[in-house]
């Protein structure tokens, strides 16, 4: 079904009980030409470039839950593309322009919202660093700005500048950043592909790969049944390495829970994004009002989609720090999702050692920025077998070849990126 | 999450530094000593870049570091399982 003001109108009038079905709907075949493991972002932003840009037969994205229901449904909804490093800013970059045509591509309102991105730095020794990075972002054709103290109040009036432990001394901002409604996302991604005659299964499992006797990939075990196919994409984020071992390959990555946490709605009070330096926050306002806000990883190794509740309190104060007036509002909701934290924070889209099958990972927790980028250079790579300009530098191999793309400097230690 | 540190007994999971997989072993580099480490070999080289990248990250029982920062210092080793949080056990790093 196409929306448009006259469905709208005409729904409106019946009371709304006559709105077809989005996606889905349809029965598992035994055969596809290619098959996507995991309904989240990643997975049907694929399918939907691969049917729109490719031609490779038919497509299905195999759902163990609900579409939506991964971590395209928890995230804080930032995006952005203010990174610093070679291989990264032009693919961050893409995903951006990919987000700034999204929504008239796809025919559905993903409230994709260009309100800005603002780091806060809180020392000159940081301030000197998002000049650095600012001025990589500008070098590449991406928009950033270096504000002072009045620049940052101006934008956010609210701030607490003199805190005397961390003082703010200025900040990085994106103006093309923002917030997208992030369940709208993979909604109109799985509508969008649906309608390009994607089959989108829900509540089947991949339990398992079929391969013949070279060891190459005939087909998926599934919770509903055996699938064949000779071409598999797995998009699972924090389950990759559960996806890997059924196939005896080991990654270089460790799963981790990350919380994030919404309070009851309030008015209009932050209209940009924002993120504490020194601690870690990143805090903005959606558009019912509630503050929606992160920070960091419980910090173990955890497949529990929930967090600890020493976390919630660290959060907490860190909210306070930058914006004591938090302190009266009540947080309504908090939950957890499973990152798929890779070792140098970097994410890998490449082939598997197995022959047909091909991993999208290690997004840590910037893979909702990434959806439109990462589905739309894994199609270009399931079809092809060959990387996209843009993700050519996420290879497993830089990691044995010692070229890791590691923007915060901090080694192999995946619950610090 | 609490854990029972062989020599504080229950403490809350805040008290504790999480030191990661402790399943990988550092390779020998018997063949390094006093050489050029340009040469290090092939097989050297993957073993190093298996115990420093690579991991099971199982979901499921986990053998792992923490350090116990807010009482004893001492490093343990537990298991625990990564679905369920529930610690299966605790025994001190240094062996006693
Ligand atoms: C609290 C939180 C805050 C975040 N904030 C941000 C942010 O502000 N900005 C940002 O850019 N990123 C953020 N992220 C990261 C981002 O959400 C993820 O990197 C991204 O969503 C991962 O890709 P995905 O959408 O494909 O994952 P998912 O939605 O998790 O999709 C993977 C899917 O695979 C399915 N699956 C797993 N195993 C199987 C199987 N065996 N068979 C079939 N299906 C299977 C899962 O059920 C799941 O639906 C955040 C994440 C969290 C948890
Ligand atoms: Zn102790």
């Amino acid at each position: 079904m196409r929306y448009s003001a006259f469905s709208l109108f005409k729904n409106a009038l019946l009371g709304h009980k006559h709105w077809g079905r989005a996606w889905g709907g349809v029965d598992l075949k035994d055969r596809y030409d290619v098959v996507i493991v995991g309904g989240g972002g990643h997975g049907l932003a694929c399918a939907y470039y691969l049917s729109k840009h490719h031609n490779v037969g038919k497509i299905a994205v195999l759902e163990k839950g609900w579409i939506g229901s991964g971590n395209v449904g928890r995230n804080t909804t930032i995006i952005r593309s203010n990174y610093m490093l070679e291989g990264n800013i032009p693919f961050y970059e893409l995903s951006m322009k990919l987000w700034e045509g999204l929504e008239s591509d796809i025919n559905f309102n993903a409230m994709v919202s260009q309100r800005g991105v603002l780091n806060l730095c809180h020392s000159d020794a940081q301030y000197d660093a998002f000049c650095r990075r600012g001025n990589a972002m500008r070098v590449h054709g991406v928009d950033s700005e270096i504000l002072d103290v009045d620049g940052v109040l101006k934008l956010v009036p609210e701030l607490e500048v003199e805190n005397a432990r961390f003082c703010v001394k200025g900040g990085l901002f994106q103006p093309r950043g923002g917030t997208v409604r992030h369940d709208a996302v993979a909604w109109g991604y799985a509508r969008a592909a649906s309608r390009r005659g994607v089959d989108i299964i829900e509540n089947c499992e991949v339990l398992g790969f079929l391969r013949d006797s070279a060891g190459c990939v005939e087909g998926v075990e599934t919770s509903l049944g055996l699938v064949k196919t000779g071409k598999v994409g797995l998009c699972v984020a924090g389950n990759s390495s559960r996806l890997a071992d059924m196939v005896d390959v080991k990654l270089p990555l460790e799963s981790h829970v990350l919380q994030a946490f919404v309070t009851e709605s309030v008015k209009p009070l932050l209209d940009t994004v924002l993120t504490f330096g020194a601690g870690h926050l990143y805090i903005s306002q959606s558009d019912k009002g509630s503050l929606v806000f992160g920070g960091d990883l419980d910090g173990y190794n955890s497949y529990a989609q929930r967090g600890s509740l020493p976390l919630v309190e660290h959060i907490a104060e860190d909210a306070m720090a930058i914006l004591p007036m938090l302190g009266r509002l009540r947080i309504l909701r908090s939950w957890g999702g499973i990152m798929d934290m890779s070792m140098d924070g970097s994410p890998v889209m490449d082939r598997m050692p197995v022959e047909g099958i091909y991993i999208n990972t290690g997004w840590c927790y910037g893979g909702f920025k990434a959806v439109p980028a990462a589905g739309w250079c894994f199609a270009h790579l399931l079809a092809k077998g060959e990387s996209h300009d843009a993700s050519k530098a996420y290879r497993w191999d830089r990691f044995e070849r010692g070229f890791m793309i590691d923007e915060k400097g901090v080694g192999a230690r995946p619950a610090s990126h | 999450m609490r854990i029972d540190c062989p020599y504080c007994g229950g403490r809350d999971v805040s008290e504790f530094v999480y030191g990661g997989d402790a399943t990988k072993v550092r390779p020998e580099t018997g063949e390094l000593e006093g050489g050029d480490v340009r040469e290090v070999s092939d097989g050297l080289r993957k073993l190093f870049y298996e115990y420093v990248y690579v991991r099971d990250n199982p979901r499921g029982d986990h053998e792992e570091h923490w350090y116990h920062a807010g009482g004893c210092r001492s490093w343990l080793r537990v298991c625990r399982n990564t679905a369920t949080h529930e610690v299966k056990w605790v025994k001190s790093e240094a062996g006693d």
